[in-house]
């Protein structure tokens, strides 16, 4: 029997925005999107560009758009997503493409510490070790938002974050969600002050796709929804 | 983006969003119209009474009913949104608010076909 072949559609850019590359790569029957990229990248085309690291979906750094869904390319498997024997594979929406699959996710990066997604301590090296209290209704929240990777799956998949470039995006309004809920974390003020400003989270419109295609199953859309109902909160204890 | 997007837009909750959104602009098309024809019970009756005499036609009868889709899906589209964004409840609590609304709004709606 002949090994079949998978027809795999892969978007060249920037410089040549329209141009799709097509390869025929042999099917495996343990096979991920990732293994498809990187057998066209090592057998049929050097020059092919992207990016990956732990291959076992913790780094957070092999998302791309696959049929145009944004996907962790290390644990998708090639047979959930081919339609006959073909696949259409992009660089991930919503972030500048530097090669190939390769974006710049600096955009990404630099919102997350715009929206406040850094230790806020109040607490010193010489001071004892606070107890966190894993009981509360506040952790239970925080640890709800803790296992995001960064993958930028969500941002990818934000038409809000694709309408208004300042737009925090559903990654980074998560993390201050969390950080908002922390125990350990003192940057109340800087936070809610973040995320309401310009480009935070009453720029969200509850589309939902964040949580439709976040890979760890996270709900950035709840996460936001929760900044919207604190940041009107703290507006109205200020009235008062 | 070409064919990027398209297929990530497919699920439920950005159904919901464009229905919104849709019957929205529909409706704030619909307005201004529905505001000039009340209007003209002031300015000139009997314009109005020929354009009431309209509405027997089965095409506007159709309309109306779309009209009343509209309204119908924009209400819904509104409760839902305040209750995603304004009460912090846990998806079950959510499904069993929602089947518990259709529910009664089947109900009324029996007892009104029955009034009918």
């Amino acid at each position: 029997m002949t090994q079949e072949t998978l027809k795999v559609t892969i978007d060249r850019g920037p410089d040549t925005a329209h141009v799709q590359t097509v390869f025929d790569v042999p099917a495996y029957t343990n096979q991920t999107v990732l293994d498809v990229v990187s057998w066209v990248q090592q057998n049929a085309d050097p020059t092919l560009s992207y990016r990956y690291a732990c291959r076992v979906g913790m780094c957070g750094s092999c998302a791309m758009m696959v049929n145009g869904v944004p996907r962790w390319t290390c644990r998708t498997h090639i047979s959930k997503v081919l339609r006959g024997n073909a696949v259409t594979i992009a660089p991930l929406r919503n972030l500048p493409v530097i090669k190939d699959l390769a974006v710049d996710m600096d955009p990404f990066f630099d919102k997350w510490v715009a929206a406040e997604g850094v230790h806020h301590g109040a607490l010193t090296r010489d001071d004892p070790i606070a107890p966190v209290d894993t009981s509360t209704a506040a952790r239970a929240v925080a640890d709800a938002g803790i296992e995001c990777i960064n993958c930028s799956v969500c941002y990818a998949a934000c038409d809000t974050v694709t309408a208004n470039d300042d737009y925090l995006g559903p990654a980074a309004l998560q993390r201050a969600w969390t950080l908002l809920n922390d125990a350990k974390d003192d940057g109340r003020a800087a936070i809610l002050d973040a995320v309401s400003d310009k480009g935070g989270c009453h720029n969200c419109h509850s589309i939902g796709s964040c949580t439709t295609y976040c890979p760890n199953d996270l709900d950035p859309m709840s996460a936001i929804a929760g900044l919207k109902r604190e940041t009107a909160k703290s507006l109205f204890q200020r009235w008062r | 983006m070409r064919a990027t997007g398209v297929t990530a837009r497919a699920h439920p909750l950005w159904l919901a969003y464009i229905l919104h959104r849709l019957s929205g602009l529909g409706l704030a098309l619909f307005l201004p119209l529905h505001f000039w024809v009340l209007a003209l019970a002031m300015t000139d009756p009997a314009r109005l009474d020929g354009f009431l005499r309209l509405t027997e036609a089965s095409a506007i009868k159709l309309a109306e009913f779309g009209l009343v889709f509209l309204l119908a899906v924009h209400m819904f589209g509104g409760l839902r949104l305040m209750a995603l964004e304004w009460l912090p409840w846990t998806a079950s609590q959510k499904t069993l608010a929602a089947s518990a609304a259709a529910v009664s709004f089947l109900i009324a709606t029996l007892f009104l076909l029955k009034a009918v």
